[in-house]
């Protein structure tokens, strides 16, 4: 049985890459309470993210990539502009709120794990709650899953009992398994050091060689943007904007050898200069608010 | 330790062994012990301060001391009326408290739930909330037929509205991300209720069950002094420590109240046994 299901996903993950889960955001406009306090956190943006592409999201803190995320998984409406998933339209004018659903998959700024579900009822939760498995299977394929993230002697703890890093791959797991054609992450690795997030990217590249998911990251990192992505958006201050598209030519697989690298070097510093010029107009902006 | 090395083919005795060590070493233990047998001295000596050395302590000087409480005590275990007096209080107490449950959990998760049910309800719900339990006892000998329902009603008002607001406050402070995370992973209205909701507000239904025991308790004996001991309602503690000071035996007044702190430290662990049988991902903290 359990082998049975393993060699399922297995062969679902090449059919993956063959074009599944491109976004395509259009002059999306995002504005808070149009009739009070009117925050505009996005302001006609657009990007085009290719099916399995890696594309990381950086900008300044409080600049409007959550809301950008929030609008993609239908956690937020959208006040003008369109989003469409492959030829699907998500949100736009006549139907601002997109609809929630597994193909695409959150995982949250502060993690959200279930905290009265052991690792493994968190990640079968949602094969099991759409019904597209029977409680034991999808137990046995989140096992399996499991243990390919090298979480197998853990997957009874409850989330509280394990560290932050096996947390946050157990939730990448809990949404892998609902076969998403979009990974949303939202600076996961926020909280973590430098080894601990070191071994998370390890973990994260090993993930997409697999599966060849598409994955929407938002990080204010700019080597984990670099190191992790295929293009690092840099947005404006906000309102959100794009203000500069840093494609990352280096092939994969990829390896810490490559934080040394000259090429590496080039790219962090020219997805720098445009962050930095953003992080200034942010700063001042909220010395005038301050004032 | 070297004991433990020897016998370590043994596995048991160790085991035992060591746990019995941990009780030993538990510095806390030993010094809630002490501080209660210091406590109890110091009451014995300030109680008999004025027949020792003929220096009346004041306040502490007026109460009976221990040793004359544990004889009182003794010969009151062998009356069946103080026994029933324990359980007519535990009966009252449980009785009010679990209507308070079954009403307040399903009420306050609707509160929550459900914007038109707590438009309508949570206005006359916080208008009622602030009135102090006891002050409900007139209304209710007047509404309810027996002194007995009276005294189980007002029970339930003590519990009751503590209960909803941890209820509602506990449902509506789940983190959102919990509800969005199971609704993109495809869950329904009702697995939300079932599988998020329900579990996150456990925890407050457990703080809620506390602090109402500890209220139901307080409402019971006020009630039971109001009500004496009529034909219908007679004995519980309340009536116990009543009767007693009436029967000017300030001894017998200390053993009820020993007794009640005794009750309520029964049913609050009671409480705290079941919430950790049924939470068991909050054993780690
Ligand atoms: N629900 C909301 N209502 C009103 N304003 C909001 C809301 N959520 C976020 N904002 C505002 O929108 C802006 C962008 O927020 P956010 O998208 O969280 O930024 P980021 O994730 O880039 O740090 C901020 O100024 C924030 O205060
Ligand atoms: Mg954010």
């Amino acid at each position: 049985m359990a082998a049975k299901t393993t060699t399922g996903s297995r062969k679902k993950a090449p059919a993956a890459s063959g074009g599944r889960g491109a976004i395509s955001i259009r002059n999306v406009t995002k504005i808070y309470d149009p009739e009070g306090v009117n925050v505009m956190a996005v302001d006609n943006c657009s990007m085009e993210i290719q099916a399995g592409e890696v594309c990381m999201i950086v900008g300044p803190s409080g600049c409007g990539k959550t809301t950008l995320l929030n609008v993609i998984a239908g956690f937020h409406s959208l006040t003008h502009g369109e989003i469409y998933l492959d030829d699907e339209l998500l949100c736009g004018p006549g139907k601002p709120l997109a609809k929630q659903g597994a193909d695409r998959m959150v995982v949250f700024q502060n993690g959200a794990l279930f905290p009265w579900k052991s690792l493994l009822d968190n990640v079968a939760y949602g094969p099991m709650v759409q019904g597209v498995l029977s409680k034991s299977d999808a137990r046995d394929k989140a096992l399996d899953m499991l243990a390919e993230a090298g979480l197998k002697d853990v997957a009874d703890k409850f989330p509280g009992e394990v560290s932050s890093g096996m947390a946050r791959r157990a939730e990448i797991v809990r949404a892998l398994i609902n076969d998403p054609k979009v990974l949303l992450l939202d600076e996961p690795y926020r909280a973590m050091d430098a080894l601990t997030k070191s071994i998370m990217h390890e973990a994260l590249l090993e993930m997409y060689d697999r599966t060849k998911v598409t994955i929407f990251f938002i990080t204010h990192d700019l080597e984990e943007a670099i190191f992790l992505g295929d293009k690092a958006v840099v947005m404006t201050t906000r309102p959100a904007r794009t203000k500069k598209v840093v494609d990352v030519n280096i092939p994969r697989p990829r390896d810490y050898k490559l934080l040394s690298s000259e090429e590496f070097r080039i790219l962090v510093e020219e997805a720098k200069d445009a962050v930095h010029e953003e992080a200034i107009k942010a700063f001042e902006a909220g010395e005038r608010e301050l004032a | 330790m070297t004991e433990a090395v020897q016998s370590a083919h043994d596995t048991s005795f160790v085991v035992k062994r060591t746990r019995l060590r941990k009780i030993l070493d538990n510095k806390t233990l030993w010094r809630g012990i002490a501080a209660i047998i210091l406590f109890i001295l110091f009451w014995e000596v300030c109680s008999q301060s004025k027949v020792w050395f003929g220096i009346q302590v004041p306040w502490i000087g007026k109460i009976p001391p221990p040793s004359e409480v544990v004889v009182n005590w003794a010969e009151i275990v062998q009356h069946p009326g103080y026994w029933e007096s324990w359980y007519l209080s535990f009966f009252r107490v449980f009785f009010g408290f679990m209507i308070a449950q079954v009403v307040g959990i399903p009420f306050g998760l609707a509160l929550a739930v459900n914007k038109y049910f707590r438009d309508i309800f949570f206005p006359p719900f916080e208008v009622l909330r602030p009135i102090p339990p006891l002050a409900w006892v007139p209304a209710s000998i007047i509404f309810w037929p027996t002194t007995e329902l009276s005294i189980a009603f007002v029970t339930f008002l003590g519990a009751f509205f503590t209960i909803v607001i941890n209820v509602l406050g506990g449902a509506r402070t789940i983190d959102i991300q919990y509800l969005r995370a199971a609704q993109s992973m495809g869950a329904t209205q009702w697995d939300l209720f079932r599988k998020i909701i329900l579990p996150g507000t456990l925890p407050s239904i457990f703080t809620g069950a506390a602090v109402g025991m500890g209220i139901t308790w307080e409402v019971v004996l006020a009630a039971e002094m109001i009500s004496g001991g009529g034909q219908q309602s007679g004995g519980g503690l309340g009536f116990f420590i009543w009767s007693s000071y009436m029967g000017g035996s300030m001894a017998q007044v200390i053993v009820g109240m020993i007794s009640i702190g005794i009750a309520g430290y029964v049913s609050s662990s009671l409480i705290r046994y079941v919430g950790f049988l049924s939470m068991p991902w909050r054993r780690l903290f």
